[in-house]
């Protein structure tokens, strides 16, 4: 018996090393890797970042960023604001093809945008195009957006990929977000959520040609197991959301690692609503104490910088000009005791577990820091639904969160800081100064009057404390080292993946 | 017979009991399709935007009607269609059913062959070192977290060896064996060691029971040998504890593995049901569960009708 024993031993062990060898790279085929799949095809309704990613392989916008965050050439070639910045013409590329073969024309723009407009779809990018009157297409390759008021941002919006174009005829017949046809350089070949998707290159592409076949993207749900696959070679390029695991990479002699500073900034948002957080010195005292270089070095092992609101480098001011944010334990002692709270208080901050995987640590860290003026903190953590469904009702006492960023600082922030901005309930904070500095800089075409504008509410909003600014992290993305001419972004996008080639 | 049938009488009425207890829990969760699609973002919709959604996700009735929709779609085999599969939910767990099946059994398989084995080899040295080491070997394989394991295994191939299965998809058995068997065997070996470490202790201490019975000591004053003492006589009784804990284990392989599933990337059952949740994919969530729970009871009835053939002295009818 035991020599049978021994037998299966060795039959075990030997199937496990005869394990077949990994199928080296199919010539051009980027073979891609990520942990989150994309939820849903429907370019106009699908806010998530994994959703995101998928599909701004397959659809297009009209206008584009590029890595600077300049606005660039998308379906449309030019564009242009009329004098009393009312009307917004673009002219598309004669180029510019669907996936069905049909050429992108104005009808079809328009088409979109009314899409977009219309409270039935449910598109949550709705929000910003509440200026447009009307959607005037004079021949197919001239759209014009007419305004209500000058709405400057109004183009950073159009370069999201919830805004893409999509063909008028998918529209009519119902089928966006069952069949995925865009003008971008992939078409969809197959999808089986949260297994893997095969993208192929779009022979038509406008932009073209692609630099690979094709794009293979497997999900790979444990960040450890990408760096696994990746260090055999089975994974050209991934997408890591983990700094844990990211900072890993480098070890690595064959694989490379690429870090792009993101617009998304990781916060304690307080809620100026509840008791003791109404109190503007109680709110300064928090920032006082907090030491948000450490918070950054424990949580995310310094992998990001300290940032105020604003985190576009264009707008971003520097950190040490914003209001405590040199850390100041005796001032904010000071400030505590001139509100009536020298004891301290007690109060709940919400975190999502795993989301961004260092919420728990940032709580933590927090939470010591505040124990030294007296602020005792009770960390509770929820499943990501639940803490949006509780972010979204304003029932918190405090809340660590990593919250999107935009390139236009209007953008960002109406929803939280104007006095009818969508998200009030959760701001819980209306300030006459913050909300007609945003309406100024709505209006205000010039980019330097703008700037002066927003450095202002920057400074404003940091030494206002309605919530606790932090730090804003990397995009991570991770290649094999003969994937060449990927751009990282600002903005998490991969669109450069379009132009990407393997040697 | 009669048993059988009495017990598959049963089944609706868990089924039903099953249905109402998941329908209710996964929409008392805070959260819903809506914010599991848009997240922060569901706070810039307009109230209108948010009704149509609604409809779109079918949850925009009260939890009765939606319920009685469900329930009445049952008969005609309709589970529903699943929001982020955009198919009908029984499509999508039949596609994800054959890997779970294929997990569990060969995972099961690799647990008894080794955990059987070595029980009755560890009861017939009692308390001798070889009974030790067993013991020692079976603790720390009970105690180690199948993802240490997991995650273990796959550092040492891709590091040590540069290979590792492919992951994220599926082969078939039947569409390219060799293929399947090297995606498959790392996650068996990883649920399989941990099982076999409880068969190994569990399989130990009845084969002591029933070594120290009348009848063994019977067989062996009848002059039979020691190896057909312990095969043939000990070992049939010894195992029912066994297949009790074999039957448990195996109807909860069938509800997936979540955490192999998730660290070695395979398209199984729990992971589905893990991101359905994750989704409030309702239809979804409700169809596997149900699916899992049938399966459950199923299983626990053949197990029920394996102690009746490996120890006569069990008679179902009477009980």
């Amino acid at each position: 018996m035991t020599s049978r024993f021994k037998y299966f031993l060795g039959l075990t062990t030997a199937a496990m090393i005869g394990l077949s060898a990994i199928s080296q790279a199919g010539a051009a085929t980027l073979r891609m890797a990520w942990a989150q799949d994309a939820t849903g095809l429907d370019p106009h309704k699908q806010t998530a970042f994994s959703s995101l990613r998928l599909l701004e392989l397959i659809y297009e916008p009209l206008v584009r960023l590029d890595a600077d965050l300049k606005i660039i050439p998308g379906v449309a070639t030019s564009w242009e604001f009329s004098d009393d910045g009312k009307q917004l013409t673009f002219k598309l590329d004669p180029k510019a093809k669907f996936q069905n073969g049909a050429a992108v024309t104005s009808a079809d723009v328009k088409a979109s945008f009314e899409r977009i407009l219309d409270e039935k779809t449910g598109a949550a990018n709705r929000a910003n195009y509440l200026s447009i009157e009307s959607i005037e297409a004079p021949d197919a390759g001239t759209v014009v957006f007419k305004l209500k008021q000058p709405d400057a941002p109004i183009l950073t919006a159009m370069t999201d990929t919830n805004s893409s174009i999509v063909p008028a005829t998918e529209i009519a017949a119902g089928t966006i977000g069952t069949k995925a046809i865009g003008s971008g350089p992939f078409k969809l070949e197959k999808w089986d959520p949260n297994s893997k998707e095969v993208l192929v290159a779009n022979k038509e592409w406008a932009g073209g040609p692609t630099g690979v076949d094709g794009i293979e993207i497997s999900v790979l749900p444990d960040e450890t197991a990408i760096l696994a696959a990746m260090r055999t070679g089975q994974v050209d390029f991934a997408l890591l959301n983990d700094p844990l695991i990211a900072t890993l990479v480098p070890n690595e002699p064959k694989l490379q690692l690429n870090r792009a500073p993101l617009l998304a900034y990781h916060v304690l948002q307080l809620n100026p609503a509840r008791k003791p957080m109404n109190e503007l010195a109680v709110r300064q005292a928090i920032s006082c104490a907090v030491d948000r270089q450490a918070v950054l070095d424990t949580a995310s092992l310094g992998e990001g910088r300290v940032t105020g609101p604003l985190t576009m480098p264009f707008f971003a001011s520097d950190p040490n000009s914003l209001f405590c944010y040199k850390q100041d334990v005796e001032k904010a002692k000071k400030l505590m005791a001139d509100a009536g709270f020298a004891d301290g208080f007690t109060a709940t901050v919400i975190a999502a577990t795993g989301e961004p995987p260092t919420a728990a640590a940032e709580a933590q860290v927090l939470q010591s820091q505040l124990a030294e003026i007296g602020v005792k903190l009770d960390i509770k953590m929820m499943e990501l639904n639940v803490y949006v469904d509780t972010w979204l009702k304003g029932d918190f006492d405090m809340a660590v969160a990593l919250n999107g960023g935009r390139p236009d600082p209007y953008t960002m922030y109406n929803r939280y800081w104007t006095k009818n901005g969508n998200l009030q309930k959760v701001s819980n904070f209306a300030d006459d100064s913050l909300d007609a500095l945003l309406l100024q800089g709505r209006a205000e075409t010039d980019p330097e009057k703008r700037k002066a504008i927003f450095a202002d509410f920057d400074k404003q909003l940091a030494e206002k404390a309605p919530w606790i600014w932090l730090y804003t992290g990397f995009g991570y993305t991770a290649q094999q080292k003969n994937v060449q001419g990927f751009v990282p972004m600002p903005t998490g996008s991969l669109v450069s993946l379009g132009k990407v080639t393997i040697q | 017979m009669n048993y059988v049938i009495r017990r598959l009488k049963a089944f609706p009425l868990v089924l039903i009991g099953v249905s109402v207890v998941v329908f209710v829990a996964i929409r008392l969760v805070p959260g819903d399709s809506i914010t599991a699609m848009l997240g922060t973002e569901a706070g810039l919709l307009t109230p209108q935007q948010r009704d149509s959604l609604a409809i779109y996700f079918g949850i925009d009735q009260p939890w009765p009607i939606q319920y009685w929709r469900w329930f009445t779609g049952l008969f005609s085999g309709d589970l529903g269609i699943s929001v982020t599969y955009g198919k009908p939910v029984l499509t999508v767990i039949l596609e994800r059913f054959p890997l779970t099946l294929e997990l569990a059994l060969l995972s099961m398989l690799i647990a008894l062959s080794i955990g059987v084995p070595a029980g009755v080899f560890a009861a017939t040295r009692n308390e001798r070192p070889a009974d030790l080491g067993v013991r020692i070997a079976a603790m720390i394989g009970q105690s180690t977290p199948s993802f240490v394991v997991g995650l273990i295994l796959i550092y040492i191939l891709s590091a040590g060896f540069g290979v590792l299965p492919t992951m994220g998809i599926f082969t078939p058995f039947w569409q390219d064996p060799l293929e399947n068997l090297s995606q498959m065997i790392l996650p068996a070996v990883t649920l399989g060691c941990a099982f076999a470490a409880s068969v190994t202790r569990v399989s130990r201490s009845a084969m002591l029971d029933v070594l120290s019975d009348d009848y063994v000591r019977t067989a062996r004053s009848k002059g039979a040998s020691e190896r057909s003492v312990i095969w043939r006589h000990a070992l049939p009784n010894a195992l029912v504890p066994v297949v009790t804990l074999s039957g448990i284990e195996f109807g909860y392989l069938l509800g997936g593995a979540v955490i192999v599933e998730q660290i070695y990337a395979l398209p199984g059952l729990g992971r589905m049901v893990l991101e359905a949740i994750l989704q409030r994919d309702y239809a979804l969530v409700q169809g596997a569960v149900l699916f899992i729970a049938l399966n459950f009871m199923i299983v626990n009835l053949l197990v029920d009708l394996a102690y009746a053939a490996l120890d006569p002295r069990i008679r179902l009818e009477g009980r």
